[in-house]
């Protein structure tokens, strides 16, 4: 089994309303510091396989495809097992 | 002319858009599932708004891959009209038949009320029977109708007279206000605000009618048939 963490944020160039909004409550709490907020999403994927290479690829591919849109997402990967 | 109305587990505003065409038009308008994998017997495939698989992951991110999505491809493909609006419009960009991408609205707030458009372009087959430049009165109730895309995409989409609808006020944040834009053949429309909420002055406008008599009269010029008005 090898466990695929994946993160999908809105991409930088993109203005992301959430983490704006977000952004405003923490200043407003006096979390002043707070430079930039993004939110993103994070899924666990369980994969019934051990062959990590052609895991690999398989994400990638599950990313651009589906998990998130490249026009205004990107996202990054972890492989765990 | 033969109008297929799309429906997807979620979809909301499928009746609207039957009864629209029925009421506008009258016309012959099916249902059409989303597991469907024929849609050769009709002009105009309506893809209604709604929460399509319940928004999941992204608005239209699911929906997209639905077996009659191939069906609507080779449909716009071949000249036929695709009308896609609110949910529909985010599915018809997650599946590449439109540029650019929804986001969530910049107040992240619900927006549910009439908004005035300006009709950027009438020279397609849905907006033929407006006038250039009018203005409009169109519902729109969506949370994700922030529109984007990149500059290079924008700069393309203006050199191709693709801008079909703006808002007078924006509602949403979207990209140099557009509201719809169309495909560079020009079949294809995508839009967040409602027409088919707007085809009788007892809904507060029926701004949205002329939207359905411009496909029947482009269809029926194509087909040399009478138009209506």
């Amino acid at each position: 089994m090898i466990k695929a963490t994946v993160y999908v944020t809105i991409k930088q160039s993109v203005l992301d309303p959430q983490g704006v909004a977000v952004q405003g409550a923490l200043h407003s709490m006096g979390f002043g510091e707070v430079d930039s907020v993004r939110i993103g999403k994070y899924m666990e994927l369980n994969l019934d396989t051990t062959d990590r290479e052609s895991a690999e690829k398989r994400v990638i591919e599950m990313c651009e495809k589906l998990l998130a849109n490249t026009v205004i997402e990107d996202y990054r990967y972890e492989l765990e097992g | 002319m033969k109008f297929a109305v799309l429906v997807f587990p979620g979809s909301n505003c499928d009746i609207d858009c039957y009864k629209a065409i029925e009421d506008t038009v009258g016309e012959p308008v099916d249902y059409v599932w989303h597991t469907a994998t024929d849609l050769s017997p009709y002009d105009c495939i309506l893809v209604p708004g709604g929460f399509s698989y319940g928004d999941y992951l992204r608005c239209g991110a699911i929906s997209r891959f639905a077996p009659v999505m191939k069906e609507v491809a080779k449909a716009a493909a071949e000249g036929k009209y695709v009308l896609g609006i609110c949910n529909g419009f985010q599915i018809l960009t997650e599946a590449g038949l439109l540029p650019g991408a929804l986001r969530r609205n910049l107040s992240m707030k619900f927006r549910c009320h009439d908004t005035v458009l300006k009709v950027a372009n009438n020279d397609t087959p849905f907006t033929k029977n407006y006038a250039a430049g009018e203005e409009i009165v169109i519902p729109i109730a969506h949370g994700e109708g922030n529109y984007y895309c990149d500059d290079e995409t924008l700069a393309r989409l203006q050199a191709n007279n693709q801008i079909v609808f703006t808002y007078k006020d924006n509602p949403n944040g979207s990209v140099t206000d557009i509201a719809g834009i169309c495909n560079e053949q020009g079949n294809v429309l995508g839009m967040m605000p409602h027409p088919e909420r707007a085809v009788d002055a007892l809904l507060g406008t029926d701004d949205g009618k002329r939207m359905f008599t411009s496909i029947l009269n482009a269809w029926r010029d194509r087909h040399g048939a009478a138009s209506v008005r």
